[in-house]
């Protein structure tokens, strides 16, 4: 087989795991726009939030230590004790529930019925808010993410292709890890929706607010579920990205990589999240590989939002996405 | 009359009294945002260094120093707001720690008359000071790290490098961009093949390029990175099992938080220096006793002997050093920044003032000229080891390619002079 031909096949593999990455963050994305019609331009700050809170837990970090600190002249850090990563994992989530709850009780209640655009500008608020609160809380240094996950390349895919090609494929096994719980987590949250009376009802809060209002559901408690399960989905991403790069700011840009998925796969989309964000994978690695040395490189960045483009103009829903059609 | 008289100087004197009695240096920090984790610790250095002066020797010169901190997040936009905002204060010296922020404050200080010291960084060819009067990136600048790499290289193989394949990858803006003319006409120099590979902001996805590494095997990989960019490079080249030992940063790429994240993996790593390493000088112990125990330190006072703390320490003893030379070569102790200028011109740093200072060895020795905004551009290297978490010196201060470096600033400067109608001084 043709060596570039080998090589090829090693770079769409890869693109299917990183894919697999940006999906990861374009899932909140889609079931807060699913439930609610925001675009919750937060999301990203989100996964940092989790994963600066997770870190800070397992770390037995003093949460706002500083500024207990210089208020009353005190020394305090650290509490002395580490938390395993499991339960650090539980009670991160909890923060979660409870920042989800914050938002809808200090926020989101008091705009229902608002212009979307407005909803939109609300959560670009609470994106930078959020972002001083992190830092103000866990501090703003690098930070070593470490929840036992695998991270290198895998041998056993390497020695096999090696065997076959005479050229053995780079995986990171923690994209295999990412791989697995991205399979998870969408089946657990198809299941979710389809199968439960709370996922149905967060379906009915989608289609028609008043219509589901009408029917006793609670739109409260919807909303504050929507946004802990994209919550829980953000403290994945958190921990997928924030274990290859370490815990720091940068990770709230992680959005950036979700937006071409979204535009691909459709907002509104679980499954089209997964299948626009491999296709984005896909594409943006091998335009690298095939075109990036001809015209000097770095070409995924700009790639991904073409190849969103070109299938924007001739399916605007996305992929996977609903036809809004509005009648007079 | 008298009495109106007696107010006016009285409300003058008031006015002018604490601008004229201070010596106001500006910090433009960035404590927010995404470069944070670089920006806090060198920030704080600059600042626990002045600090110090104040408590331990009453200021310089008897002139107490105030530091007015700016937040940029890193920002150019912002950098341009702070220095704007903080230029009228009497501002002596800007150190923005950013490149971006350098190329829009260029031709400002230089209108204003303010000098701009930038460390390591900015435009690399205000080295040459007969074009850029107010810019000064002494004691070493991009194309000499550059230039060190390789000279390191050359070193590590017996002087000759020709077949040898090295890839740069490299922050994909202006600052990443500045060492690629140097590697090219070194590679002509050398023989040695480069190939470049870009990483878009904020690098947080670098697949492609360590994939390329991975199936062209350079025997060396040279990095210019910021951020994100590093700590993902050195988990990658970990991740395909690049060899650490062969894989070296330049000094923006070589803090602590840059290979901590990759744990044991990390460990062989390299990176460029021009500051001293750890704490183990004097100066730290008039650091904990007139600073940190004495709740004066900047920021949470914990980034004491790390890298980048050490930078902004370096950086402010830099600054006051040519504050003590101005108001010497003034006769005055409460100096103009015009003064400020000729003292930074005038500066030199021995080792017998380093060693007087309690930091022996932290730098170079050193003089700028007239000429010579950058000094001599020498440059160390040092290897990290993850199992004592610290940075262990591999070669001390060494010149570099004083002839290719040379060509590209004058080069370089002259475009820039003859873009900006400027007369060469110094003559």
């Amino acid at each position: 087989m043709p060596e570039q031909l080998v090589f090829a096949m090693e770079v769409i593999l890869n693109g299917l795991m990183a894919g697999v990455l940006y999906a990861l963050v374009a899932l909140g994305f889609v079931l807060i726009y699913k439930a609610s019609g925001i675009f919750n331009y937060a999301q990203g700050v989100m996964a940092l939030f989790a994963a600066m809170t997770l870190v800070g837990i397992m770390n037995g970090q003093v949460p706002f230590a500083h500024l207990i600190n210089s208020t009353f002249g005190t020394h305090f850090h650290y509490f002395g004790w580490n938390v395993p990563a499991l339960l650090a994992v539980i009670l991160t989530m909890g923060v979660m529930v409870l920042l989800a709850w914050a938002v809808q009780r200090f926020v989101m209640r008091h705009l229902v019925g608002q212009e979307p655009i407005i909803l939109f500008m609300a959560t670009i608020g609470l994106a930078y808010f959020l972002e001083g609160v992190a830092d103000l809380m866990w501090g703003s240094e690098i930070k070593t993410l470490d929840v036992g996950l695998p991270q290198g390349i895998n041998l056993w895919i390497d020695e096999t292709t090696f065997n076959i090609f005479d050229y053995g494929f780079f995986i990171d096994n923690l994209d295999i890890v990412a791989t697995v719980i991205a399979a998870l987590l969408v089946a657990a949250l198809v299941a979710f929706s389809q199968y439960t009376k709370q996922g149905r009802a967060m379906r009915a809060v989608a289609d028609d607010h008043q219509a589901a209002l009408s029917v006793g559901i609670s739109l409260n408690f919807i909303w504050i579920m929507v946004w802990s399960v994209a919550g829980f989905v953000a403290l994945v991403a958190g921990i997928m990205w924030g274990t290859k790069s370490g815990v720091q700011f940068s990770l709230s840009l992680i959005a950036l990589k979700a937006l071409p998925v979204l535009m691909l796969g459709g907002f509104t989309s679980i499954p089209g999240a997964i299948v626009g964000g491999l296709i984005i994978g896909v594409g943006e690695k091998l335009f690298e590989f095939a075109i990036g040395p001809m015209v000097g490189g770095a070409t995924e960045n700009w790639f991904a939002y073409v190849l969103a483009l070109i299938f924007l103009v001739f399916r605007p829903q996305g992929l996977f996405g609903e036809k809004i059609i509005e009648r007079v | 009359m008298n009495k109106k008289l007696a107010t006016l100087a009285l409300s003058a004197l008031m006015v002018a009294g604490p601008a004229m009695a201070e010596l106001v240096i500006p910090d433009l920090s960035y404590r927010t945002g995404p470069y944070a984790a670089g920006g806090i610790p060198f920030s704080d250095g600059y600042n626990d260094y002045f600090t110090l002066l104040n408590e331990r020797d009453g200021g310089i010169g008897g002139e107490p120093i105030r530091v007015v901190e700016c937040e940029t997040g890193y920002n150019t936009e912002k950098g341009v707001e702070c220095y704007e905002s903080t230029k009228g204060e009497g501002a002596l010296v800007y150190q923005p720690l950013s490149t971006g922020i350098t190329y829009q404050l260029i031709p400002k200080v230089t209108a204003d008359g303010i000098p701009l010291h930038t460390m390591g960084y900015g435009r690399t060819s205000a080295a040459n000071g007969k074009i850029f009067s107010n810019v000064f990136n002494y004691p070493a600048n991009y194309w000499n790290g550059a230039s060190g790499a390789i000279n390191y290289l050359l070193n590590e193989n017996g002087g000759d490098l020709s077949g040898k394949k090295i890839a740069l990858v490299y922050h994909n803006s202006a600052y990443g961009k500045e060492p690629i003319r140097t590697l090219e006409m070194l590679a002509e120099k050398h023989g040695y093949d480069l190939t470049l590979l870009p990483v878009d902001h904020p690098g947080q996805e670098q697949k492609s390029q360590w994939l390329q590494i991975r199936r062209e095997k350079p025997d060396y990989v040279v990095m210019w990175g910021w951020g994100v960019m590093n700590q993902v490079a050195v988990q990658e080249a970990a991740n395909i099992r690049f060899p650490m030992e062969n894989f070296i940063g330049v000094w923006w790429s070589g803090a602590e938080f840059d290979v901590e994240p990759a744990g044991e993996k990390a460990t062989g790593y390299k990176a460029l220096t021009f500051t001293g390493l750890g704490a183990d000088y004097p100066v730290y112990d008039d650091l904990k006793k007139h600073v940190v125990d004495s709740g004066k330190a900047a920021g949470a006072g914990d980034q004491l002997g790390s890298v980048q703390y050490n930078r902004g320490l370096y950086a402010a003893m830099l600054a006051s050093e040519a504050i003590k030379t101005a108001q010497e070569m003034h006769g005055v102790t409460a100096i103009t920044p015009a003064m400020m200028r000729d003292g930074m011109e005038a500066l030199e740093i021995t080792n017998a003032k380093m060693e007087s200072l309690g930091m022996a060895g932290f730098g170079p020795e050193f003089s700028v000229s007239c000429e010579n905004h950058g000094g001599p551009g020498l440059v160390g290297v040092v290897q990290w080891d993850a199992s004592t978490g610290t940075w262990n010196k591999l070669q001390d201060f060494m010149p570099t390619d004083a002839e290719v470096i040379g060509q590209l600033i004058a080069e370089d400067s002259a475009a820039y002079a003859a873009e900006n109608n400027i007369e060469p001084r110094c003559e």
